[in-house]
Order: C-alpha cells, then structure tokens, then sequence
C-alpha cells in the first residue's frame, strides 16, 4: 500500500549531492586528525598504474596494479583504518616521477619496513644499498644479510619485495650476468636496469 | 576481517549521506556526515567483525543527527543569527515535506527516514535504533501519520 507520501520519500531529496567531495574532506580531516595508519594513492609510472601506500612512518607497499587484494593485505597486517589520501604520498610520488624521468638516483622519503618477514628484511636493506646503475648478485646480498649460502633465500626474500624500484630488488641479477627472475615481470626489471645504463652480459 | 575503511566508506556513504541529507538541514549535512565518519573510523579497529557495518554506520549517523538537532535547539534559545550558510546546490523538490521531516521528534524521524528514504527493514531499524523490531515500525507510523497531517 505504497501512497504518495511513501512515494514522495522514497529515495530521498532530490538534492542528494555529490558526496565525492565530502570524501576528500572527510580524509584531509583524517589525516589531520592522525586517524589514517595507512593512507594510499595511485600512482602513474611508465611500467603501468602503481599502487602506493604509506604508514606514518614511510613507505610500506609499491604494488604493481591495482587491486582490492593488496588493500585488504594492509588491512589485515597493518590496520583496517586504510583510505585513499593521497596527499601523504606526495613526495614519492614526486620522487617517482623524478626517477623515471632520469633525474633522479636515489629516494629521500623514509621506507616503513614492517610488511616484511625478519630475514627479508635484512635482505631488502642489503638491497636498498645497492646503488644506481649498479648491480649485486643472489649471493651478495645473501651474504650481506648473513647467510652466504642463503642465495635462494634470498631470491625467495626479494621475489616477495613489498616495495620494488624504491627497494631495487631489479639490482640483483645472477653470478655470471644473467637477468635473473622478477615479480613484476621481466620486462619490468630490464626496462629499470635499462634506465639505469645497465647492461648486462657474460662476465 | 574487516576490508580497509575506505572500502567500508565507499559501500556506505550514499545511504549515510541520504539518510542525513533527509534528517538535518542542508548547511548541515556535510558536517554531520564528516562526523560521522571520523567517529566510525576511530573505533573501527576495535571492531570484532565485518558483520552489520552498515547498521553500525547507521546507528552512529542517527545519533550525529540528533545531536546537531540538540545543537541547533540551544541555538534558537540564545537567538544567535546564523549567517552565511551556504544555499543548496539545487532546491529541492519537494521542500515543505522534508521540512515536516525534520520537524518530527528523533526517533520518528529517524525511523521514517530508515524505513521509507533508505529503505531498511525494520528488523534492522529496531538494531539501529537500539530498539526492537515492533517498536520501530511504531515509531514509523506514527512519524507517517503526523506526516500525513501536514504534507498533501
């Protein structure tokens, strides 16, 4: 018995607004207000959309993509108070930009290492200090992390990379010179070891 | 497991947003609805699952709406002049109705707006309201009837 009150409600007013805005302010008062423990944005590169995503403390996740499956991962392992406020990642996105235009060789924003498993990490920081245009093996950075004979550890570690390009994990190729594997894809890694000048053969 | 918050804010904004745009007035909406939501995001953590977000969201939105309506009471009383209140972006189509929404008492409103705006059943209203399913539909009714004393 729908009557034309029932009518007149349904749906609400006829000025329902546009509430994208009030989302965008609704994250800049967050944020403000120190509620977001990860705030995340896209991010253009040549190698496709990235995801990025920041804690407080740096940078936790560069992800290839875009996908629901990543935030729900930061949700899980981090916090569940995630939004989309792209105004922390501004300087990586900056950065980023500098860095595929070339001018750029290293980042200055500060990395938050906590997605990645202890030894991982040792493994990623070994990376992280590999410098442009510059390239370690497996074994090398096993060895820096402690385990000289940890070499498929170690790929295992990288192949796992939560924040690739920033972390170089595309710096470790094989003993010998070959290119070695890559989450990403392998046309990613020779495409950022190709901005880098680097040329790899047998040695 | 809870999805990421701006997941939550997504699937829930437009019914937050229409239930509010229906109870408080319109310079008031936005307010309400950052309320809202900054309220829910900081206990968020804290809940247990991912069953009834939306009935939570809900039940925290309708209480911001009465609030602001508390607010807005001791306003009148003190006959402070309220300026510069931003118009509407369009005005809207029906005004004398929402008007009488928003004049009904809380729960009244409330509940109409749940049950004929968002178009909730009322087992759900009586969660959100913290009231039970029979006590819901009354107050919808009775919301309607007063209603249909002054809207034609």
């Amino acid at each position: 018995m729908i009557d034309k009150l029932e009518r007149a409600l349904k749906g609400g007013m006829a000025t329902a607004r546009e509430i994208t805005d009030a989302k965008y302010a609704l994250a800049r008062r967050a944020e403000l207000e120190k509620l977001i423990d990860v705030a995340y944005s896209e991010v253009d590169s040549p190698l496709g959309p990235l995801m990025a995503a920041a804690t407080p403390k740096g940078l936790a996740l560069l992800h290839y993509g875009e996908d629901d499956e990543a935030l729900q991962q930061l949700a899980d392992k981090i916090s569940p108070r995630v939004l989309h406020a792209p105004a922390r990642l501004d300087e990586v996105r900056k950065e980023l930009d500098e860095y595929f235009d070339g001018k750029r060789k290293r980042f200055d924003f500060r990395i938050d290492w906590r997605l990645m498993a202890p030894f991982q990490q040792k493994v990623l920081k070994a990376t992280y200090r590999i410098p442009f245009g510059k390239v370690a093996t497996y074994r090398d950075v096993a060895t820096k992390a402690g385990a000289p004979k940890g070499s498929r550890a170690a790929g295992n570690a990288l192949g796992a990379n939560p924040i690739p390009i920033v972390v170089p994990c595309h710096r470790v190729v094989r003993t010998g010179g070959g290119l070695g594997g890559y989450t990403g894809g392998l046309h990613r890694k020779e495409f950022l070891l190709e901005l880098e000048g680097v040329t790899l053969g047998p040695r | 497991m809870l999805p990421p918050f701006q997941e939550f804010l997504d699937t829930h904004a437009p019914l937050v947003h229409r239930f509010l745009a229906a109870s408080v007035p319109p310079h008031e909406v936005d307010d309400c609805f950052q309320e809202t939501f900054i309220a829910a995001l900081r206990s968020y953590p804290t809940l247990r699952n991912d069953s009834n977000l939306r009935s939570w969201v809900l039940t925290i939105a309708s209480r911001k709406a009465i609030d602001g309506h508390r607010q807005r009471k001791r306003v009148d009383v003190t006959a402070q002049p309220i300026e510069d209140r931003p118009a509407p972006e369009e005005p809207e189509k029906d005004p004398e109705l929402w008007a009488a929404v928003r004049e009904l008492p809380p729960k009244q409103r409330a509940a109409v707006v749940l049950r004929y705006v968002n178009d909730l059943p009322f087992r759900e209203i009586g969660r959100i309201l913290d009231c039970s399913e029979a006590a819901a539909r009354q107050s919808s009714k009775a919301g309607l009837d007063r209603l249909r004393e002054v809207w034609r």
